[in-house]
């Protein structure tokens, strides 16, 4: 992918060397001492950073598929609420969003004593499952839109094809139209599931302790504020990184060589 | 019934032999009524030219024939099996029209090849998950097929590395792959480049000397002329004239066809 002599650039060989001073910097200058004592509570944090952003972004997709498809060639009355959810999705910020979920929801419920008694209730008191809840809705607002445009952007012949040869809809929708959908849209994907990681820390404030609380703990603890930040930026950076990989690897396999349009 | 249709054995047209029948067809997009009433019967073996000028609904009819699009009113049986319809034309049974429709393979002037498949896949992908063949089996078929229209060494290629006259031909090894009663051709040469235009004809012209029912709607008189043994002129909408193709091309009665044919030649 990449090659040794393009790297081998003088202007690049100078930012490299840029960079590694500012790691042995960083490496000298400043306070590690703190780590080895919050270690394990950084690694319970980027679990929970970890599993928040694959959970949701695999079950708003799930939500999105319907959403897309219902906007794009749904009936009126599962067009417009589909239409409605996405709009008020995409046009409130999340933290709001996560917030009304939160304290709304949150202090709804132990006034019905039925949801107090449920075997549900271990779980709705805690703070994740609205945290997974908000950015699970977020995901499928944002991705139900791009998959009404990805669903709208196949070609009707490909379609009609598929009816001509009395093709189930289900089938051809399983065979012809999704893989279609998608493959117009995989790139995108994986802009949006970056950003998806990038809105994450935002479950701190409702008390769940991701990597970006565990960043926020060591400086209300220790006052030590630069150390713990440069890292949690490294550690967005090597996800976000692996995102964009990943979707790479995704876009090789699937398009391949039938990318290329007529 | 106006459709007297010339048969190679007429002595035994009986009613399981009419692969095709369309009584009183109409169709409307709106306030633009397309087809107006055609009645059009095609037996076993036939092969029926659908010419006309641009607008005069040739494609429309035959589109109406497998539903993709909906005919206003009127009667279509395929196979002697009456489609059944709603009062406005749509296919009331579901199930009976995809089964009808895996009968009628289509052939599109687009080629509409699925672009995310290779040409062997394009050409399994009905036989193995529409009609349940096994996947081995089909393979064995594609190949045989693919072989037969000049593509035997582009199973792995996709759609979009080929030429229009390639894509089309494979379009039709796709059609032949689920071996069909009736092929409907639309306008199959119009995307064509004139260079690539006669790989295509070829291979239906050896379709077509094999006794295969085709319906073909076309530009190309000559082609119709040489594979039809059954000629439809239609215009705006309505039969103006049909007949053996000496008759139509040679003789032709309506004033307005023979304006036609002295405009296409």
């Amino acid at each position: 992918m990449i090659d040794l002599k393009s790297l081998m650039q003088p202007h690049r060989i100078v930012m490299m060397l840029v960079f590694v001073g500012f790691a042995v910097w960083c490496a000298y200058a400043l306070r590690w001492d703190w780590l080895p004592k919050y270690a394990p509570l950084a690694l319970y944090g980027i679990w929970t950073t970890l599993w928040l952003l694959v959970v949701t972004v695999v079950l708003g997709f799930l939500l999105a598929v319907p959403l897309g498809l219902m906007q794009a060639v749904g009936p009126w009355y599962l067009a417009t609420p589909a239409k409605v959810f996405c709009t008020i999705i995409r046009g409130t910020p999340l933290l709001l969003q996560l917030w009304l979920l939160y304290y709304g929801l949150g202090s709804l419920f132990p006034q019905f004593p039925w949801i107090r008694s449920s075997e549900l209730w271990p779980y709705l008191r805690q703070a994740w499952p609205y945290a997974v809840l908000a950015l699970m809705l977020s995901y499928a607002g944002y991705e139900g839109e791009v998959m009404r445009g990805a669903f709208k952007g196949v070609a009707k012949g490909q379609l009609e094809a598929a009816r001509s040869f009395g093709m189930p809809r289900f089938t051809m929708f399983r065979r012809i139209w999704l893989p279609q959908a998608l493959r117009n849209v995989l790139p995108t994907l994986g802009g949006e599931t970056i950003l998806q990681m990038k809105a994450t820390p935002l479950v701190a404030t409702i008390t769940v302790v991701d990597i970006y609380a565990v960043s926020s703990r060591v400086r209300s603890d220790t006052f030590i504020i630069y150390e713990p930040l440069i890292l949690l930026a490294v550690f967005y950076i090597l996800v976000a990184g692996l995102i964009a990989l990943g979707f790479h690897w995704l876009e090789v396999q699937v398009l391949g060589t039938g990318r290329r349009t007529q | 019934m106006d459709t007297a249709k010339a048969v190679a054995n007429s002595d035994e047209a009986s009613l399981n032999q009419e692969a095709i029948k369309v009584e009183d067809l109409h169709k409307s997009f709106g306030q633009l009524e397309v087809l107006k009433g055609v009645s059009l019967t095609a037996c076993k073996g036939d092969v029926v030219a659908i010419i006309g000028g641009s607008g005069s609904g040739k494609s429309t009819m035959l589109r109406c024939i497998n539903f993709l699009e909906t005919p206003s009113s009127g009667k279509i049986t395929i196979g002697g099996e009456l489609v059944e319809m709603h009062a406005d034309g749509s296919p009331s049974n579901r199930r009976q029209i995809e089964r009808i429709r895996t009968r009628l393979a289509m052939v599109f002037q687009q080629f509409n090849l699925w672009t995310h498949r290779s040409l062997l896949e394009n050409v399994i992908e009905v036989p193995v998950h529409v009609l349940k063949v096994p996947k081995s089996q089909a393979i064995v078929r594609a190949h045989e097929l693919l072989e037969r229209v000049g593509l035997g060494d582009k199973a792995d290629t996709y759609p979009a590395y080929l030429s229009g006259g390639q894509q089309q031909r494979a379009a039709i090894a796709r059609a032949l792959a689920v071996d069909p009663s009736v092929m409907l051709f639309d306008e199959p040469t119009s995307a064509l480049d004139p260079e690539l235009v006669g790989e295509v004809l070829t291979v239906i012209r050896d379709l077509a000397a094999e006794g295969r029912t085709m319906l073909l709607v076309t530009h190309e008189m000559k082609f119709a002329r040489e594979v039809a043994n059954h000629v439809v002129y239609l215009y705006e909408g309505r039969i103006e004239e049909q007949g053996p193709p000496a008759e139509v091309f040679g003789n032709p009665k309506s004033d307005r066809l023979k304006q036609f044919l002295s405009s296409v030649a």
